[in-house]
């Protein structure tokens, strides 16, 4: 294909992204170096209430904002360098919290602690989705034909609807008296309020990216399941190999590439986590990395959005993706220079 | 069939097995199925610690709105034939009457009148006709399920969700129009170069899927409200501001899908032989007639399933809309938190949870339509690795 053919069709396509995520990018790094602020002036406003048998005037010196002459308050641009950055890092009160190894004090601030609960959510359901998705996916192999078309249809709801609605689903049954805390207080013969800590609404939210995320593992391991080779498996058997033997030595080497796929997008995917948050109302407890961007990024009771910090919060957790897929991309790359692309 | 001996399944390993996918399968329709439940009875009974006060609605019963057992038979063999309308009617109308390079449109226009004509059934002539079978039966005409529709349309009428919905509805089709329009040029273009440039630019699309949505839409900001100004230059006076509006939205949007869209579509396109288009253009077509009037009518599958999950990006999304549009052109997910916001009485979440119930039922509709297209994406790109 001519360069000229190809630019025709894929160019649409680039110039998208170019505009869109490219452009932004850049913007981005841009805005977190430099801070719109408002100009204010100093003024001397004398204000005179009726009074008897004088008035009473007050002279006090006020600052309030310039207008401009359009009315609108005037705005200034200024780098400020670093500084968003260290708004939002506060290198000085984390290193102090370090080296007092205090991770109580380090979590009080907002970015390390949504780091901190970003890596562990991350961690922590990678594994879960991967085994879970895994036993689902071995166990409808097994099953009679027939069920496995329902089975098929129930397991793919957690995956497809929208996370906001699946996390609230599941917080409408632990909420308050909800139906499962009903339960668990009568199972436990004791109190219970998922909503009143921290770690449970971590376990509760981890607990629902398992169950949003392991349908999709379940179908993509069944499809790699049925291209396993027959004869290998028959001559596994006939050298005695048991059941768990050949799952261990057949099967999971062969979907071995099907389970790093499954890693990296989960990798990509729960690196942004932030429905679970808006979804369990969490961000009193919890929050991530995403949605410590969103929430500078939302107007404050005045109507001003924080896009400084917000920026360079969202510099910063585009790093930490970007160090994630360091190891894949190295690797995509060394295959392409050996000429298997 | 008969399997060797040392393949067959001793019976624990059944039992255990079966066990587990029983398990798994309460746990994954639970919820959605608890809060559907839910929806449908007084707050007293729909936040009862009793299973059974909410499953059979106790309150509700008591202010005479109820199933008998009437309506429940009758109701259960209607959703019963509506399933199968769906699964095997409504797949083959589509085919006879849709010419085959409009099947997608086809489609649409099938499901939206197959919605409207279940909604028409079951809110509208169902429940005057059982009410009135009812009041002849007697005894097995008494209501013993508690029911009420009045969250639905309290969330629906009175607090104007179909504005949300109709929002939903604009931004969904755009994203689903453009992403596949803009999509299927690239992913074939990527698929029948060998080029380096092709493996650099989707090696590029992978970063930015990688990429959290945050972080573009602190890019976006400041140039989208101050579109008018930046933009006056260009355009003179007619220059519009970007923030709010749906367009806007439905670009990014399709922007923020492409790199997932062209990966997919490209794996889809390495399905097609070569020969095709060397075929079509010894015939003296170009590249565009070849990509138009071969390579396309082969496609369908892959774009109806790329549309899907374009769909479910655009039908899905909470982050961008909430943050890019203001609160007239809100759609439905980020409207749901306008819920939690005024939620002071039980009556009013339950009304969230009708909202939630509302916006899950089109969702619903689609796996059972698409079920075979959704697993069949989910594994073109991956099994071959």
């Amino acid at each position: 294909m001519k360069f000229k053919t190809f630019a025709a069709f894929v160019g649409p396509s680039i110039f998208l992204m170019l505009l869109f995520i490219a452009a932004p990018l850049i913007s981005v790094f841009m805005q977190s170096f430099y801070v719109t602020q408002p100009i204010f002036e100093t003024v001397e406003v004398e204000t005179c209430t009726p009074g008897f048998p004088t008035q009473t005037c007050v002279t006090e010196t006020k600052t309030q904002p310039v207008l401009g002459d359009d009315g609108k308050i005037v705005t200034a641009v200024k780098y400020v360098g670093l500084e968003s950055y260290v708004n939002v890092l506060e290198p000085d009160r984390a290193w102090a919290a370090l080296s007092a190894l205090d991770f109580r004090a380090l979590l009080t601030i907002d970015f390390w602690k949504a780091l901190r609960f970003t890596l562990t959510f991350t961690l922590v359901t990678l594994p879960l989705v991967i085994g879970v998705g895994l036993v689902i996916a071995v166990t409808v192999n097994n099953a009679t034909r027939m069920i496995r078309g329902p089975i098929i249809f129930v397991s793919l709801l957690p995956f497809i609807i929208t996370p906001v609605i699946g996390a609230l689903s599941i917080r409408w049954l632990f909420i308050g008296d909800g139906i499962m805390t009903a339960f668990l207080e009568w199972w436990l013969a004791r109190d219970i309020a998922m909503f009143a800590q921290g770690w449970t609404i971590e376990l509760l939210m981890m607990f629902y990216r398992v169950w949003h995320v392991a349908p999709f593992a379940f179908v993509v391991f069944y499809a790699g399941l049925q291209t396993v080779n027959q004869d290998t498996l028959e001559s596994a058997v006939i050298d005695g190999a048991s059941r768990w033997e050949r799952l261990r030595y057949v099967i999971i080497p062969h979907l071995m590439p099907l389970i790093v796929f499954i890693s990296l997008i989960h990798l990509m995917d729960s690196y942004r986590v932030f429905e679970e948050i808006v979804g369990f109302s969490s961000q009193a407890y919890r929050i991530s990395l995403q949605w410590l961007t969103y929430d500078l990024l939302t107007p404050d009771d005045s109507g001003n959005r924080s896009i400084s910090r917000a920026s360079a919060s969202a510099m910063l957790t585009m790093i930490g993706i970007v160090v994630l897929l360091v190891p894949l991309l190295r690797k995509t790359w060394r295959d392409h220079k050996g000429g298997k692309v | 069939m008969s399997l060797p001996k040392s393949m067959q399944q001793p019976m624990a390993l059944r039992l255990s097995s079966a066990g587990f996918l029983a398990f798994w399968c309460l746990l994954a329709a639970f919820p959605i199925f608890w809060i559907a439940v839910m929806s449908f009875k007084d707050p007293v009974d729909a936040f009862a610690s009793n299973p059974l006060d909410v499953v059979f609605g106790p309150e509700t019963v008591a202010t005479g709105r109820g199933l008998s057992i009437v309506s429940i038979v009758v109701g259960l063999a209607a959703l019963w034939y509506t399933f199968r309308l769906a699964t095997t009617t409504l797949p083959r109308l589509v085919k006879q009457f849709s010419p085959p390079h409009l099947i997608v449109p086809g489609w649409i226009i099938g499901a939206l009148v197959f919605a409207l004509g279940f909604l028409i059934v079951f809110a509208g002539i169902l429940p005057p006709l059982l009410s009135a079978v009812n009041s002849v039966l007697g005894p097995i005409g008494e209501p013993i399920l508690g029911l009420t529709t009045e969250h639905y349309s309290a969330v629906w009428f009175e607090n104007a969700f179909y504005e949300n919905f109709i929002n939903s509805l604009i931004i969904t089709v755009g994203v689903v129009t453009v992403s596949l329009t803009v999509g299927t040029l690239a992913g074939y273009g990527l698929a029948r170069s060998g080029s380096s440039l092709a493996f650099w630019i989707l090696i590029i699309a992978l970063i930015f899927r990688a990429l959290p949505h945050s972080v573009l839409v602190a890019g976006y900001l400041p140039p989208f409200i101050n579109s008018a100004e930046i933009l006056r230059p260009l355009l003179g006076d007619a220059a519009p501001t970007l923030y709010g509006k749906p367009w806007a939205v439905i670009a990014v949007l399709v922007s923020i899908n492409q790199p997932f869209t062209i990966w997919m579509l490209r794996s889809f396109f390495q399905n097609i032989p070569n020969e095709l288009d060397e075929a079509a253009r010894v015939d003296g077509c170009t590249h565009f007639q070849a990509f138009r009037w071969v390579i396309m009518p082969v496609m369908w599958p892959g774009v109806i399933t790329t549309g899907l999950f374009s769909f479910l990006l655009a039908y899905n999304d909470y982050l961008v809309c909430s943050l890019l549009l203001d609160a007239q052109n809100q759609t439905m997910v980020p409207a749901i938190a306008g819920y939690f916001n005024r939620e002071t009485t039980t009556t009013d979440q339950v009304e969230a949870v009708a909202a939630a119930v509302s916006i899950i039922a089109p969702l619903f509709l689609l796996i059972m339509i698409f079920q075979r297209q959704i697993v069949s994406g989910l594994t073109a790109g991956a099994v071959k690795g």
